[in-house]
């Protein structure tokens, strides 16, 4: 398709004028995201920075305790409807995608949590009854920890729309630093906005059927996005061996194993960092992450 | 007819292998327990996690009729008609217009902004086919499901979906309960997973994680009015917190339903394909189980 190549170009452009972006995901929630992205990063010798995407339920701060330096919030402009002006003709409620307005009583009224933020309402109005206000849907925090910046996204409880505050995240990163992106669960937008652009993701999985299956479908989005992927089955010691015959059959490299280990479970519990508590892992991480090979590449 | 909603916000602390374990109770009437009480509850699932939908793993579901979801819009740009303005790309807040004019259909929102301001009609808004939503027999009870395809959004939107499909096979069918597999998180999907229900069951761990992420999802469950009550999974992973737990549950009136010991038979029963309560019936964690979802029931009434 020509609209891929043209992407592809662009990107290719993009990656000559920034250092290495690695995305940490998953598809299924809870098979480890968060302990591999911190101990890659406290493992590394590189100089890192550290994004938590998972907006909704950010959880790296647990692990990394950084110090919180800036926090910036997130604004995004919505509709606001001048009622003096407002005829009720219903252009806007036709107009918009998302249901986030409505006509009630002769008036056009908005459901804020709704709405997208496209503009379009303002811009077919002919009365000119639409203005724009700004909205805080979350913040961004900007610490600071082990050396390396922190910075994650925080969704404000209620607000249903997170990739806004990714690309908020996302775009205080600093250029010149190997970024890690923790990202939130699933295939939907939130981790689309979490992952692409990235140079490679590493994929964190466990052995059972849920792992595997929700491996595959993260396994699809990650080539649509056209981001190269390796895996890192965790718990690699219960359940059965379809993830690695997946892996072999399609061709990906599994980047490592993590045993089940009531010692990880409890460091983990109690938010102490993997490398901390169990420091044999942090050789492994720092070789690990040597091998990524974007970041491998780099080095030779 | 009651619905009820599994949520957690961090995800893999057992959602799914807990909600069909509540669909084996409410439908089998083999348990020790139910035998005595001669009970058991005529449901319908739905799986509400549409982008890592489990659920049919372990159901294991016989499709009955499926359908396209036509999930949002993707704009296209006829290089035959257009003259290079640059307007849409000027208007499109999502950034989803390349300087030469392609659309980026991983950005684009569908919001129509391009194609009304384009002078000359280039732009065209076509309906993209983001997914499938079933209608199943289990042997629980129907069951609605769905899958969102690779890389598409609108995940709030099928979850709607397959709420309104689900409640209206429970009217048509007269059933009791309809039990909702909740999805992660606290965005778009969970609100529209959990809205208008009339009870959620967290699940959370005795990790700092996910009693961080309870508080979150308990705060969305306030928000908008939905009463909850929790269960700790894998409790005696760390004993400390889960004091922690129970000490914050009673503090805000919290009902807590049960703990759930950690016990590798839940990945056995996994992967296997069964619910715990089939594949250890006489084990302790299947009665707790039990329990939980009687729990639940109790709370409905």
């Amino acid at each position: 398709m020509k609209s891929d190549t043209e992407k592809i170009t662009n990107s290719a452009i993009k990656t000559k004028e920034r250092e290495s972006i690695i995305a940490i995901a998953s598809g299924k929630g809870g098979t480890g995201k968060t302990l591999v992205a911190t101990s890659l990063a406290l493992a590394s010798d590189e100089d890192i920075q550290f994004l938590d995407c998972d907006v909704e339920e950010p959880n790296a701060y647990v692990f990394l305790k950084p110090q919180l330096q800036e926090t910036i919030p997130v604004i995004l402009p919505f509709p606001k409807i001048d009622a003096e002006k407002c005829t009720g003709c219903g252009d806007c409620v036709e107009f918009c995608e998302y249901n986030a307005l409505a006509v009630v009583k002769g008036k056009a009224i908005v459901f804020s949590e709704l709405c997208h933020s496209c503009g379009g309402c303002m811009l077919v109005c002919p009365e000119n009854a639409i203005s724009e206000t700004a909205r805080q849907i979350g913040v961004v925090e900007i610490g600071e920890a082990y050396g390396m910046p922190v910075i994650d996204g925080v969704l404000d409880v209620g607000e249903a729309v997170a990739p806004p505050i990714i690309h908020a995240v996302k775009a205080q990163a600093k250029l010149n630093l190997i970024t890690i992106i923790d990202s939130p669960p699933g295939t939907a937008c939130p981790m689309i906005e979490a992952v692409k652009g990235s140079d490679y993701c590493v994929l964190v999985t466990e052995p059972t059927p849920f792992g595997y299956h929700d491996l595959t479908l993260a396994v699809e989005v990650v080539r649509e996005l056209d981001v190269p992927c390796g895996v890192i089955i965790n718990r690699a010691n219960i359940g059965d061996d379809k993830v690695q015959q997946y892996c072999e059959s399609e061709n990906i490299e599994i980047l490592m194993r993590i045993p089940m280990d009531r010692k990880i479970a409890e460091a983990y519990s109690e938010g102490i960092p993997l490398i901390e508590a169990l420091p044999e892992y942090k050789e492994k991480f720092n070789e690990l992450f040597r091998e990524i090979p974007p970041l491998y590449q780099r080095g030779a | 007819m009651k619905s009820i909603t599994v949520i957690s916000g961090k995800g893999g602390t057992g959602k799914t292998t807990l909600t069909a374990g509540f669909a084996a109770v409410a439908a089998l009437p083999s348990s020790p327990f139910q035998k005595l009480l001669e009970r058991r509850e005529n449901i319908v699932l739905a799986d509400c996690d549409v982008d890592a939908a489990d659920l049919h793993l372990l159901l294991q579901p016989e499709i009955k009729s499926e359908h396209y979801f036509e999930g949002g819009k993707l704009a296209y740009i006829d290089p035959e008609k257009c003259i290079a303005c640059g307007k849409c790309v000027e208007m499109c807040r999502f950034d989803a217009i390349s300087d030469d004019f392609v659309v980026s259909p991983i950005d684009c929102e569908g919001c129509n902004v391009c194609a009304y301001v384009c002078p000359v009609d280039a732009i065209t808004l076509n309906i993209r086919e983001s997914g499938k939503w079933f209608i199943s027999d289990t042997r629980f009870g129907p069951m609605v499901h769905a899958r969102l395809a690779a890389g598409q959004g609108n995940s709030g939107r099928l979850v709607s979906l397959v709420r309104e499909r689900v409640e209206k096979i429970a009217l048509e069918q007269n059933l009791e309960y309809v039990l909702i597999d909740g999805p992660p998180g606290i965005g778009c999907p969970v609100i529209a997973a959990i809205s208008g229900t009339d009870l959620v069951l967290i699940v959370t761990e005795p990790t700092l994680s996910a009693m961080h992420d309870m508080e979150r999802i308990l705060g969305l469950a306030e928000h908008f009015q939905v009463p909850a009550i929790v269960c700790i999974n894998k409790y005696d992973i760390n004993l400390n917190n889960t004091r922690e737990i129970e000490r914050f549950l009673w503090e805000n009136k919290i009902t807590l339903a049960d703990k759930i010991p950690f016990d590798l038979a839940m990945v056995r029963a996994l992967t296997e394909a069964k619910t715990i309560v089939e594949y250890a019936p006489r084990k302790r964690i299947a009665l707790i189980v039990e329990n939980i979802w009687r729990k639940i029931i109790d709370e409905l009434r």
